[in-house]
């Protein structure tokens, strides 16, 4: 399962980096999007992966017994991904912006073409 | 009370009372000056129970560490937090002499404080994703601030800021989960007694360039330092200021606290990459800043150099040139963001920065030009202004530690920016312009470029006691042990 998500993690960055070096904002959106998707994918594999084992403590023990699943990573995640959300659709609004305003998407034309 | 949470609880409460007070300007601009000023007492008041008591520590919500988020205040935060609210003071004051409406209309204050906020904690966190959070508050705010004009150079400039800045969030957001997979711990202090006792591995490797790239964008090391340039010469003239001297800052502070702490050896030839990366930074910055003809553009690219020197410090790794970037960082601060706030004037007068179009301030306005010689020549390093002594401190550490080329190449690089600020000085204070200017400068505008201007002759008179207070930053930044133990075993409670 490790190697999985890590794969999974390893393609989200690498389609990623491809979009932010083309030059459509969309795209480069896109790319922000997919690359810091790879990151929460990235730290929650990097925690450790435990199957259906909630880092609750036993009612006849007095700590908690191995394996569990960490909850920080997933606080991290959580953390991650609103953070995440929340720069993205500012740069959303903020490409929309550009798009209204020169009438091009080409990152390249932005400031010497018409419109 | 606890006085550590104060100077992010602050600026926190002032933004909301911003965003709830009317919108009537001259309202508006008041609640934000008092704002910035209660900040800076919190921050002197931090500062001076650090001088008094040593290291101050918060564990918040009564975890403690490393089960919760600490806030830590060494001299190095508490210094760079009184920094922060110099800066929040400076800029503040400077929108009494007008901020464009639309700005204004849409919450300049409020972002300005919640920037503010972002930094403050970023220099006071002792946790590491607690620094990836305070990094998005302050690149948010910053965002917003540098995105609400709308003309075609302002949002492509916005844009490139944006799309770089969010790439090294996300390497180091990369890092931080790479870092937690492989020690179970994100607090600095605790992560400082687990990686430096580690036999020398990839893993360790991998880090130290992951953090090495995050930083190193977020602080316009080169070769990652493109987006500044691009960037920083199209915001309003207080926006300019506040960024130049804050926001690379962070990044320079991060590595500092950062490299200390965590790879306190040498791995993977970490502090010779920086070495290197801090000499290439210095040149190449200069030499752009010679090629500029844009007022705005040349503080860009001394920005830029000057962040070299800022580094050479940690990656030296001794005390007396970790003291002289120290030095140096102050120094900076408040000579950088002064310029960018003297941009201001240009911008008013003359509606540009180019070169060309500028001059006869000199004749016409002599106070205006003596109030911008004391930042312009104390970054040119002319003595006995603060930036000479800053360099000189630097060229010594450098020379001490055997670092002959770096030494070399600081003073060359004193010299080109001797001949950057000196070129600046005659095109735009000292020659004739090509047209006469008739627009009215009102008198407020110079309140915080006098306020700066006498902070650096401040730094310059008070240059030994100054000093001797980057000495001993840098002596406790080079003994981590100090550090841990105040966070880990409990040093004096605030």
């Amino acid at each position: 399962m490790e190697l999985i998500l890590a794969i999974a993690s390893g393609v989200l960055f690498g389609t990623g980096f491809y979009l932010m070096l083309r030059r459509r904002l969309a795209q480069l959106i896109i790319g922000l999007g997919l690359l810091s998707n790879g990151a929460n994918l990235l730290i929650f594999t990097a925690g450790g992966l435990t199957r259906a084992r909630a880092p609750v403590i036993a009612e006849d023990a007095s700590q908690l017994a191995r394996p569990f699943a960490d909850p920080v990573p997933q606080a991290l995640v959580l953390t991650a991904i609103v953070i995440g959300f929340g720069v993205l659709a500012f740069s959303l609004v903020l490409a929309h912006g550009i798009h209204t305003m020169a009438g091009t998407d080409d990152i390249d034309e932005i400031r010497s073409g018409s419109g | 009370m606890n006085a550590l949470v104060l100077p992010i609880a602050l600026p926190l409460f002032t933004a909301a009372v911003l965003l709830l007070a009317p919108s009537r300007p001259l309202l508006q601009r008041w609640i934000s000056f008092a704002g910035a000023c209660v900040l800076a007492i919190a921050a002197v008041l931090v500062f001076v129970r650090v001088e008094r008591d040593g290291i101050l520590v918060l564990q918040l919500g009564g975890w403690p560490a490393p089960f919760g988020i600490t806030l830590v205040a060494d001299v190095l935060s508490a210094m760079l937090v009184v920094a922060t609210a110099v800066v929040g003071l400076a800029v503040t004051l400077s929108s009494f002499s007008g901020v464009d409406p639309r700005r204004e209309g849409f919450g300049y204050h409020g972002l300005i404080h919640v920037l503010l906020m972002g930094v403050s904690g970023a220099f006071l966190t002792g946790d590491l994703f607690n620094l990836y959070v305070w990094f998005e508050v302050m690149l948010v705010a910053s965002f917003v601030l540098m995105a609400l004009h709308r003309t075609r150079a302002q949002l492509e400039a916005a844009f490139k800021y944006v799309a770089l800045n969010l790439i090294a969030s996300s390497l180091f957001l990369t890092t931080l989960g790479l870092l937690y997979g492989g020690t179970g711990a994100l607090n600095m202090a605790e992560l400082a007694t687990i990686l430096p006792a580690r036999e020398n591995t990839a893993y360790e490797t991998i880090l130290a360039m992951l953090f090495l790239t995050a930083f190193g964008i977020k602080a316009a090391m080169f070769p990652l330092f493109f987006w500044l340039p691009a960037s920083y010469h199209t915001p309003p003239a207080a926006v300019g200021a506040i960024f130049a001297g804050l926001l690379t800052k962070v990044g320079v502070y991060s590595m500092i606290r950062v490299f200390t702490l965590l790879f306190p050896g040498d791995p993977a030839m970490l502090y010779t990459l920086l070495l290197a990366q801090a000499g290439c930074t210095m040149i190449v910055g200069l030499v752009g800043a010679l090629a500029q003809q844009d007022f705005r553009r040349i503080l860009s690219f001394n920005l830029v150099g000057h962040l070299g020197y800022t580094t050479v410090g940690v990656a030296l790794g001794t005390s007396a040139a970790m003291a002289g970037s120290i030095f140096y960082i102050l120094h900076h601060i408040a000579a950088i963001t002064n310029l960018y706030l003297i941009s201001g004037i240009f911008l008013r007068l003359r509606h540009t920065t180019s070169l060309p179009e500028l001059g006869s301030i000199f004749r016409e306005r002599p106070l205006v030009a003596i109030l911008a010689a004391i930042p312009v020549f104390s970054l040119a390093g002319v003595p006995p202004l603060s930036g000479f002594i800053g360099k000189l401190a630097l060229v010594r550490g450098a020379f001490g530690a055997g670092a002959w080329w770096t030494g070399g190449i600081i003073l060359a690089v004193s010299l080109l920016t001797l001949l950057s600020m000196a070129r600046l000085w005659s095109e735009s204070f000292w020659k004739t312009a090509p047209h006469e200017d008739k627009s009215r400068l009102p008198g407020v505008i110079l309140l915080p470029i006098a306020f700066l201007s006498a902070i650096t002759v401040a730094m310059t008179v008070a240059a030994g006691p100054l000093y001797q207070l980057a000495m001993k930053t840098s002596d406790q930044l080079l003994n981590p042990a100090l550090y841990i133990d105040a966070v880990l075993k409990g040093g004096p409670q605030p």
